[in-house]
């Protein structure tokens, strides 16, 4: 009682296939793939739009269920043009497992043999295939309920439905934050992501480049779900073997620049403190907002261009190595960055729209040429022939070397305020975060619920550590004051926070927030495996949080190569001269207006 | 578009909303005021009564697709809509659309060059038992021939 037909014979281990159907979205009913007998009732039943009032008798295979089923799925194939070769969910495709299941040898309804629509690749990020639309409508859920940016719709009628955009504009064009959460919801191969493996294929196979890759924190714990193994493992040193054998000159952690990110972001929200409180300097803007998911940052630019100067002005992690790889690095190693390749895994759709924004050139050349996503990665391990969880470990290398665990968990949502507040209360109070938080775990910022909210009071204050000495004289300040931070994962409860902060509600108190485009932050990001659902998340997320526990250094400003960069580079300090030509960008204004 | 007619479809659009509600059931009505005042609904028009209304442009747009009597350019001043459904067809539909393509000088689907006249096709207009039949805006014509639907036309303004 109180379940759908669907949900109750998933509990009774009975099962009925789905298409429409998805475990983040509202219900929909469209495909009516999951047709039963009810007993008592003329017509099939969708289960998955049938709530239970009643006690009611059902029986999921019958001639009828079986027959319909089948004609439903000859009937989508009628319209699906293309060939299951040639698509990049070959293998991962719900509608050819279910064409499988039902034993379809022949199209009994005809086939199109020549494309309706036009593909739409004009976006950094997304790929819309019409033609392989099975009109399910889960993009569009996805799009307007989940994340409530409303770019994607059904237009037209009958035959001639489709998804599209509005005034059918290039994606480009429209007010897409380029989360891609459609793509992992799609059932089929009609979304993906703006692919440059053949881009980055060739730069391997020319002697003149020398390619590096540096591997985001989320990949790692997800990319084995492509290779058949259960969510939840983390495949970091494997993974680092087979980027080397793959033909990657240099392999490096992302999650250096996330200690560098959380050093730069740290400092400036101390600045921005101090500024506001002490100096009373009214320009400056408190709350500060995280600008490392490149998703929330364009959601920003579009709905509510007059917080810009909230976001942080620091760079993703991402692009602080551009600009890092292709300076210090290169010149460090005598190499002509004009012939640096630098790639970089996501687990993120986004990425490949802010490498490609004009303003990330700080080192003279485009930061970071590729954005890949952990699931192109895959097929680039496949196609170069090897087994990824077989591959013995490795390190990254030098001279960025290992991160801290603190950039590690930048990959899973609250990640990135616990890593700033790790750093945050060793630099302030000096004692240290473990007698704090138990075992350095800051459990009120962890979790998968929509918004998190947590204080802490600053009772003490330690004496100013030397990297930051010349920018605040003491820290006195700040005691008494009680540290008001946020966490939100997932635009639609970005919404709700900028809302409340418009209102002048208790998020307009806050010092300091994290947002993150994606439900469950960049674990389920929008270049990760096929599928996603809430329990696949949290398992990314606890192979995560493992990984953290198991390494020696997990504070950001612990990490010597961090230090080091400080020491040898960016000689002004975090936020100093340097750093802010290297590692601080500037956001453009967009609205939501669509011309 | 000058800020005045930008200002000025605002304000006809809140006199929609104060007439028919802001919830989403509106939307058709508004739309349907837009589109009886201005002959269309425009892209700007769209994300204003999305805005309006706090749902995503889009949506306005998909319903607006979604409905053969709501259009996003505008077309002539009058629109004549002929039925093209089967029992008009057999009574001889094609020769009042020759006809009127003739005198109007236009492609069924196109607007004459004074902008006076768009001519459609319709699917039913519920009037099967007594075909051919066409919409003149909001007013029907029954039992044509060739030559009074030509007649009709001329009356026209």
């Amino acid at each position: 009682m109180g379940t759908t037909i669907l949900e109750a014979c998933k509990q009774n281990q009975v099962y009925v296939p789905t298409l429409c159907h998805h475990e983040d979205l509202c219900v929909a009913g469209v495909c009516r793939i999951c047709v039963v007998e009810v007993e008592g009732m003329r017509t099939l039943q969708a289960s998955c739009a049938f709530p239970i009032t009643a006690p009611i008798k059902i029986k999921t295979s019958t001639p009828m269920v079986r027959k319909a089923r089948k004609h439903i799925i000859d009937l989508l194939l009628s319209e699906h043009y293309g060939e299951c070769y040639s698509c990049f969910r070959n293998n991962n495709c719900e509608l050819q497992t279910l064409a499988k299941e039902y034993g379809v040898d022949h199209y009994n309804f005809g086939h199109v043999d020549s494309p309706r629509f036009e593909i739409d690749d004009s976006s950094y990020s997304v790929v819309r295939d019409m033609d392989k639309c099975i009109l399910c409508k889960r993009c569009v859920r996805t799009c307007i309920d989940l994340q409530e940016v409303g770019v994607l719709e059904a237009i037209g009628r009958g035959y001639k439905t489709h998804i599209g955009t509005f005034g059918e504009k290039p994606l480009a064009e429209v007010i897409c934050i380029n989360c891609g959460q459609c793509i992992n919801r799609c059932p089929t191969g009609a979304l993906r992501a703006n692919d440059p493996r053949d881009e980055i294929w060739e730069a391997i196979d020319n002697p003149n480049k020398h390619v590096v890759i540096q591997t985001a924190p989320s990949p790692r714990a997800a990319i084995g779900e492509e290779f058949g193994i259960e969510p939840g493992h983390s495949f970091t040193g494997e993974m680092n073997t087979a980027l080397r054998r793959i033909g990657f000159d240099k392999v490096f952690d992302t999650n250096f620049t996330a200690d560098l990110t959380i050093m730069e972001e740290g400092t400036e929200l101390l600045l921005r403190l101090y500024k506001a409180l002490v100096k009373k300097d009214s320009s400056v803007v408190i709350p500060q907002f995280t600008s490392c998911s490149p998703g929330w940052v364009k959601y920003l630019e579009h709905f509510y261009p007059e917080f810009i100067p909230n976001l942080s002005s620091a760079k993703s992690p991402q692009q602080m190595f551009g600009a890092l790889i292709k300076t210090y690095y290169a010149k460090k190693n005598n190499i002509d960055p004009a012939n640096v390749v630098s790639v970089a895994v996501m687990p993120c759709a986004a990425k490949k729209f802010e490498c490609n924004r004009p303003e990330m050139t700080s080192s003279g050349f485009k930061d970071v040429d590729y954005g890949l996503t952990a699931r192109e990665l895959a097929q680039m391990i496949k196609e170069a022939g090897i087994y990824l969880p077989e591959m013995p470990k490795s390190n990254f290398d030098d001279p960025f070397g290992d991160a801290s665990g603190a950039g590690l968990i930048f990959g899973a949502t609250g990640g990135v305020m616990e890593a700033a507040l790790r750093t945050v209360i060793e630099l302030v109070t000096g004692v240290k975060v473990e007698k704090v938080f138990e075992n350095m775990n800051i459990m009120p910022v962890r979790g998968f619920e929509g918004i998190r909210y947590a204080e802490l009071p600053i009772t003490n204050v330690g004496p100013v550590p030397k990297v930051l000495a010349h920018l605040v004289p003491n820290w006195d300040w700040l005691k008494g004051v009680t540290l008001k931070v946020a966490v939100a994962h997932g635009t639609a409860n970005a919404k709700k926070v900028m809302e409340d902060i418009k209102a002048g509600g208790k998020f307009s108190e806050c010092h300091f927030i994290e947002f993150m485009a994606c439900p469950g932050g960049c674990i389920g990001g929008g270049g990760q495996p096929i599928p996603t659902n809430a329990e696949i998340r949290k398992k990314r997320a606890q192979a995560i949080y493992a990984e953290d526990e198991s390494l020696g250094v997990r504070k950001s400003h612990e990490n010597t190569h961090v230090l080091k960069l400080y020491e040898e580079f960016l000689t002004d300090g975090p936020c100093g001269h340097t750093a802010h030509k290297l590692l601080h960008t500037h956001y453009t204004k967009r609205g939501k207006f669509i011309s | 578009m000058l800020v005045e007619e930008k200002n000025a479809l605002t304000e006809d659009i809140e006199q929609l909303i104060k007439k028919f509600g802001k919830k989403r059931s509106a939307l058709l009505s508004i739309l349907h005021g837009i589109q009886v005042k201005h002959r269309h609904v425009s892209e700007h028009a769209q994300q204003e009564i999305a805005r309006l209304l706090d749902i995503h442009p889009v949506e306005v747009y998909s319903v607006l697709s979604f409905f053969a009597f709501l259009n996003t350019n505008p077309k002539g001043r009058n629109l004549v809509r002929i039925c093209q459904t089967i029992s008009c067809d057999m009574k001889g539909k094609d020769n009042i659309v020759r006809a009127i393509e003739r005198e109007l000088d236009v492609k069924i689907g196109g607007t004459t060059s004074d902008n006076k006249f768009t001519v459609e096709y319709v699917n039913c207009l519920g009037l099967c038992d007594e075909g051919p039949a066409m919409a003149v805006n909001d007013q029907v014509f029954t039992k044509l021939t060739p030559e009074k639907a030509v007649q009709i036309l001329n009356k026209v303004k």
